[in-house]
């Protein structure tokens, strides 16, 4: 599953600037739903003025409280889907279990993939070369390419 | 050996087992909360009690006429509705067996077997453990291979399902000194010696369940 198979028909031309490419969506799913709402704020505002990405978040559980929603991964990847691709970034256990086992069965839109990467640090560069148009290829390399960005 | 009727596994037995299942892990949601307290996040209780009783109200209004439809169902609301990491986990489970067994209208004990090894592996393969990890598969595993046995002996659907449920409490039991390898468990370390896997504990009420329908049917 190479996930660029659509590229050439963009489903949906929302959220991308006139006359660019359309842009890889991106999922962040957090056990909180307060946390994911915070890192899509974050990667969103380090991105830069006039790029509106598609990214959204999936936090919380069912009931709302801590936890994982399926439902909310599945609408969450449906909103930002371009027909270019769909790079989710989740933080922990039942997050990361859920986006493969949703993977596993294809009830996620063509094109998604789970992108192992550092929850906050791998969604602002994702977002980042997202908003340059890139493919998701690239939105996954630059995501994963956080977790050697050291800080000592 | 086979003294007793032996209950085929179709639609409506499956439908009895989720119901069963529904009711023993409302029972015993408190203690596997508790199992869950001091080396996981105090959550697999309440979760697998609010996953199961939403399948069994979900499944029920809309039950399906063949083993795999029932098991194929009753996956994808776990994995929608119980929050935890149990939700994938328990629902690759099922949906994996469900599909093994494809449009059959009943089965036996041993393509029951087949289908619980497919969804077992589906487990294994999503959340990359193996046995000795301290998780459902230190149940899961030691229930296929007493299946196995009960299996090649000869024994009824009731008694393959009573040697699973055995060797599941005993797998469960036995992962206390072990240490966690997978999970928010396997941060704590040596610290989580010494308590019963929540999961392994709710994969063998789970079998205990599957024995507890196949017994009520051959009565």
């Amino acid at each position: 599953m190479t996930g660029t198979a659509t590229q050439q028909e963009p489903v949906d031309p929302g959220g991308t600037t006139a006359g660019t490419n359309p842009m890889v969506g991106v999922v962040l799913v957090s056990h909180s739903a307060a946390a994911a709402n915070a890192v899509a704020e974050l990667a969103k505002a380090l991105t830069g003025g006039g790029v509106d990405v598609p990214v959204a978040p999936a936090g919380g559980g069912p009931d709302g409280g801590l936890g994982t929603s399926s439902d909310l991964i599945a609408a969450a990847a449906r909103s930002v889907d371009r027909g270019v691709g769909v790079a989710i970034l989740a933080d922990l256990g039942s997050a990361v279990l859920t986006v493969k086992a949703l993977l596993a069965d294809d009830e996620l839109p063509a094109g998604t993939r789970l992108v192992d990467a550092p929850f906050l640090e791998g969604a602002v560069a994702a977002v980042v070369t997202s908003s340059t148009g890139a493919a998701i290829d690239a939105v996954e390399a630059a995501a994963g390419e956080a977790y050697t960005y050291r800080k000592l | 050996m086979n003294a007793l009727p032996d209950a085929p596994v179709d639609a409506s037995f499956l439908l009895r087992w989720l119901d069963t299942s529904a009711t023993v892990l409302d029972r015993e949601a408190n203690r596997l909360t508790l199992l869950d307290s001091p080396i996981g996040d105090a959550d697999h209780g309440t979760n697998m009690r609010r996953g199961f009783i939403a399948a069994r109200t979900a499944v029920g209004q809309e039950p399906p006429d063949t083993p795999g439809g029932v098991l194929t169902a009753i996956g994808r609301h776990l994995i929608s509705t119980v929050g935890g990491a149990s939700g994938p986990l328990y629902g690759t489970l099922l949906r994996r067996a469900g599909k093994q067994l494809g449009d059959e209208p009943a089965v036996g004990a041993e393509r029951l077997r087949d289908a619980l090894r497919a969804g077992v592996d589906g487990v294994a393969q999503l959340g990359g453990a193996a046995a000795g990890d301290k998780t459902m598969l230190d149940a899961l595993l030691p229930a296929l291979d007493a299946m196995d046995t009960a299996l090649a002996g000869g024994g009824s659907t009731t008694e393959v399902l009573d040697a699973a449920a055995k060797a599941a409490a005993e797998g469960a039991e036995a992962t206390t000194p072990l240490r966690a390898r997978k999970g928010r468990a396997s941060y704590l370390g040596d610290r989580s010696i010494g308590h019963q896997d929540p999961g392994a504990t709710s994969s063998a009420l789970l079998v205990a369940a599957l024995a507890d329908t196949a017994r009520e049917a051959s009565a």
